[in-house]
């Protein structure tokens, strides 16, 4: 099933822990905001946002199928 | 293998079960946890859960729902009194006896204790009872709080603490705090903000005892020095003890934690993940314990895995450590192990601006990164350390990146 990466950005604190784990769809940028650069990243990158959702200490990320 | 025992059910037991599951383990799994919540985050009990910021609700490490998924044999409230190492059977409280072809043990740490026989109104910090009682002092003004040892969690509770706009003294043995850990240098910087932030700062000072009022509550903490400062409530962090006692004649070896090796192993079929395990780092070449979150999402991960390896699948776990800690507006960010004796310096921002980023050598490499307020530069300076970055190299590196 196809899903979508959902930031509550009320809860994340730009500490880049996600960015660690996938760069290409997780970016904290000078102005130390964080920017999702894929919100759809597909089935072969599941595993990985899986982690970022487990890994992010403010549990700011979720999955959403689509 | 068909039943994995996990005793220990926090952070690290947590991350093994979901990893078990997730990498295809069909077989019983036994969830063995002493308190009788589900897993839940103590991060924010020195921080947002003590101030108020954040509700109880929002401290669950795991949905309902997908706790339930994990369909875990659970045994919530029920403490683990006794194990063998060699026929792998764990004994309960209850006397009930658990068998598993595969032991994952993360059992933790708890916190150091000022004495045995504490008046009323002194308190440690490790789980959400601890947390809300303390949460309940604070609440009521006005308070004189008095913090035992300026590590990280004393100085997080401090910090929580002047929050509530209660006065704070904070008591440190060191003559500059978690000097040991940064250096003289950067534990300075830390001191400052403290000071700044009007905590009353005593250094190079124990404590002696603590007077308590007729009522039986704490009235006042007396120093080594002699002096004695006035307290209606005192929060002690002088530091963890890893929970391995009930190990005690399992076969395992018990060093200041669950003596593992390289790859987490304790015994044959038993790992063990989180603070409570002690195993060689060999990026690091030196034993190490970690007492950090991200460590015991990691290690439960890992044990997970080494638990189901097959002969020749065995995988060293070496990773670069790294942890936070949020004190007042500032975060402070550390990866790697930095060497308080040797170089540092600050390649980012400023000290003055408090926030900066440092690098750390040892042996003409990047050993360890500090950030405050910096977390892009922290993550990308930790990447120097993954990849052993020479000193001079790293310098260059971070004179590129603004
Ligand atoms: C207030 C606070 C703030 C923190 N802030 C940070 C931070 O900002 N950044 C950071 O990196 N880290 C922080 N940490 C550290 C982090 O929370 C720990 O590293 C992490 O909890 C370790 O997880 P664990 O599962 O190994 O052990 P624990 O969380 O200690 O869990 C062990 C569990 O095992 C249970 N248990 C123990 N003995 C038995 C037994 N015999 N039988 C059955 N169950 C048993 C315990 O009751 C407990 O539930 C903080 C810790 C605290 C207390
Ligand atoms: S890990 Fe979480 S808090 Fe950190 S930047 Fe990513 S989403 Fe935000």
């Amino acid at each position: 099933m196809a899903y979508k990466v959902i930031v509550d950005y009320d809860l994340c604190e730009s500490n880049a822990i996600c960015m660690q784990v996938a760069p290409e769809v997780f970016e904290v940028r000078d102005d130390d905001f964080l920017y999702l650069l894929n919100e759809t990243p597909g089935e072969e990158h599941r595993g990985r946002m899986e982690e970022a959702v487990n890994r992010c200490p403010k549990q700011a990320i979720s999955l959403e199928d689509l | 293998m068909r039943t994995v025992a996990i005793v220990g059910g926090s952070l690290a037991g947590l991350r093994t079960a979901e990893t078990l599951r997730k990498d295809g383990f069909d077989g019983v799994i036994h969830f063995i946890g002493e308190e009788t919540h589900p897993p839940y985050d103590r991060l924010p009990l020195s921080k947002e859960l003590l101030s108020g910021k954040l509700p109880q609700e929002n401290i669950s490490l795991v949905s309902d729902e997908n706790f339930a998924a994990l369909e875990l044999q659970l045994h919530l409230g029920v403490r683990a009194v006794g194990f063998d190492a060699a026929s792998k059977l764990v004994s309960l409280e209850t006397g009930e006896e658990v068998a598993a072809d595969g032991v994952c043990l993360a059992t933790g740490a708890r916190p150091r204790q000022l004495g045995d026989d504490n008046p009323q109104g002194v308190y440690v910090l490790r789980t959400l009872e601890d947390c809300l009682a303390l949460k309940a002092e604070f609440a009521v003004q006005p308070r004189r709080v008095v913090v035992v040892g300026a590590g990280f969690i004393g100085a997080e509770v401090a910090a929580t603490a002047r929050g509530y706009g209660l006065e704070v003294t904070m008591v440190e043995l060191l003559e500059v705090p978690l000097s040991r850990v940064l250096g003289e240098k950067m534990g300075q910087v830390m001191a400052d903000i403290h000071l700044e932030q009007g905590v009353d700062l005593r250094v190079g000072v124990g404590v002696e005892g603590l007077n308590s009022k007729a009522d039986g509550r704490v009235g006042s903490v007396k120093l080594t020095d002699g002096v004695e400062i006035p307290a209606d409530v005192v929060v002690v962090g002088i530091g963890v003890i890893p929970n391995t006692e009930w190990l005690e004649g399992s076969g395992l070896t018990l060093e200041n934690g669950i003596v593992c090796d390289e790859t987490l192993l304790a015994a044959p079929g038993v790992v063990a993940a989180g603070d409570v395990a002690r195993w060689p780092n060999r990026r690091f070449g030196e034993m190490m314990r970690v007492e950090h979150w991200d460590n015991a999402i990691e290690q439960g991960i890992a044990a997970a895995r080494r638990l189901m390896a097959g002969p020749g699948q065995e995988r060293p776990f070496e990773p670069v450590p790294w942890f936070w800690s949020d004190q007042y507006d500032r975060k402070l960010q550390l990866a790697g192990i930095p060497s308080p004796q040797g170089e540092v310096e600050v390649v980012t921002g400023s000290l003055e601006e408090r926030r900066f980023a440092a690098l750390y050598e040892k042996d003409g490499k990047v050993s360890g990164v500090l950030g405050m307020n910096r977390p892009r530069h922290v993550m990308k300076y930790r990447q120097l350390i993954v990849d052993g970055v020479g000193w001079d190299d790293a310098l260059e590196f971070a004179s590129t990146q603004g």
